[in-house]
């Protein structure tokens, strides 16, 4: 099948490749730009391993073929790291709160909470287990991945209110 | 996990879409939000040469609510149909069965078209497309046809849309103010098809119900209306002889299979308990 030429914005930066259409997202982004926090948990898009945004959505990148995203604007958890290089408020949430343990299915998790806390600011306990529910995780049981994003929320609408 | 190689096509309006459908006969097929036909794709259960997909056009998108009649383009995602309030004011019925619908990332993409042309009885849109009675605009070579959802299905997977033709648009009625409606869906988790469910519209007139429409999910090889269940529900008070008459009914019509979701028999009592909730619920709504 021939290439396609593929263009998108990737964590801010304009890319610009040759892809076959049927190339999913989530393979173009790990073994042709080498963006692998993203991960594949599964064939069947459950898991949400694979979320990244695009366009402001979040979407599991395994169900996306790179000639659907042609033109988009994606973001994975490697481009929600502060500008200094530090980790992000969701991230740093996540560290402190325990909200991982093997970290497989993290950079999905913070890329939907994320996108998820953009929608809704204050979300409860109950909202954030319903907005989270399109990814899995194995070893945490939930719980503190949910404490790590309510505290995230908090500080949030911390720094907004700092700044206004 | 890995599809089989494909031409891509993007088209700008519904016209070039249909001629590149035209040219390539079965060996193309229309994309939408992607979320029913890629992972079939990556499990090689579909095969296409071509695929065409509809993100560009722009005449199959957006939600108008009129007096009368709620439009949809085909393209709308489930997210946009639970985030616009105009349409969860219309029509509230919609917005609650949409919220049980997949999980969010797969609703950001997911259509409200590609969930009812996709002939899969396991989603939930067709039977409330049943219930709502919407019509289906449907656009091929010669101009554009429209087919009543309770026409629409005819076997799993077997629909009323041709080839050649793609679902553009659904027109629904606007329920009258005061009705009563529920989307009750028992399921193993987050994100599966139904074990059963079922939507329901009530109008009330005093103590005495004037209108009733029923739908049920996944429960036969397509969605059910259950016309005879309504019309049992039709000019009582809703007391139990009458919603035992509407399970019963209900029951009748539908045809489960066996599964992982549960044998015949345990569906069809499932089909019973959600029926009657949902008509509790819907009655528990009207005004």
């Amino acid at each position: 099948m021939s290439k396609m030429h593929v263009k998108m914005t990737v964590n801010g930066k304009e890319v610009e490749a040759l892809a076959e259409p049927r190339t999913l997202l989530i393979h173009f982004l790990r073994e042709d730009l080498k963006i692998t926090g993203p991960h594949i948990g599964c064939e069947t898009s459950h898991c949400g391993a694979c979320t990244v945004d695009i366009d402001g959505k979040s979407v599991k990148s395994c169900t996306v073929f790179v000639a659907q995203a042609n033109g988009a604007d994606v973001t994975t958890v490697e481009g929600l790291v502060n500008e200094d290089g530090t980790l992000g408020v969701i991230q740093e949430m996540f560290r402190e709160h325990h909200g991982l343990q093997c970290g497989f299915c993290t950079p999905g998790m913070i890329t939907r909470a994320h996108r998820l806390l953009q929608e809704n600011p204050t979300p409860s306990e109950e909202e954030v287990r319903f907005g989270m529910a399109g990814n899995l995780c194995r070893c945490t049981g939930y719980q503190n991945i949910v404490k790590s994003i309510l505290a995230a929320a908090d500080h949030l609408n911390a720094q907004k209110e700092a700044a206004e | 996990m890995i599809p089989a190689g494909f031409e891509y096509h993007r088209p700008a309006d519904v016209a070039s879409a249909i001629s590149i459908l035209k040219q390539h006969g079965d060996e193309a097929r229309v994309v939408a939000g992607g979320h029913s036909l890629i992972p079939m794709m990556k499990l090689r259960m579909a095969d296409l040469a071509h695929l065409v997909d509809l993100q560009d056009i722009g005449e199959m998108k957006g939600i108008q609510v009129g007096a009368d009649t709620a439009v949809l383009g085909a393209m709308v995602t489930q997210h946009e149909m639970i985030t616009h309030e105009g349409l969860a004011a219309a029509i509230p019925l919609i917005r609650e069965a949409a919220l049980q619908i997949a999980d969010p990332q797969v609703r950001y993409v997911g259509t409200v078209g590609g969930n009812v042309a996709n002939g899969d009885p396991g989603n939930d849109m067709p039977g409330l497309m049943q219930c709502l009675d919407a019509q289906f605009e449907l656009a091929g070579a010669d101009g554009s046809r429209t087919v009543a959802a309770r026409d629409f299905y005819e076997a799993a997977y077997f629909t009323a849309r041709d080839d050649e033709e793609i679902l553009t648009r659904i027109h629904i009625p606007v329920p009258s103010a005061g009705t009563g409606y529920a989307y009750e869906k028992q399921k193993r988790k987050i994100g599966d098809y139904a074990t059963a469910a079922s939507a329901v519209l009530i109008t009330m007139d005093g103590g005495t119900c004037a209108s009733a429409s029923i739908a049920m999910t996944n429960l036969a090889d397509t969605p059910i209306w259950a016309e005879a269940a309504a019309a049992a529900l039709v000019g009582t008070s809703l007391d139990e002889a009458a919603r035992a008459a509407a399970v019963a009914a209900a029951i009748d019509v539908i045809d489960p299979v066996s599964d992982n979701r549960g044998p015949v028999d345990f569906k069809k009592h499932v089909a019973g308990v959600i029926l009657r909730r949902a008509i509790d619920r819907a009655a528990s709504r009207a005004s």
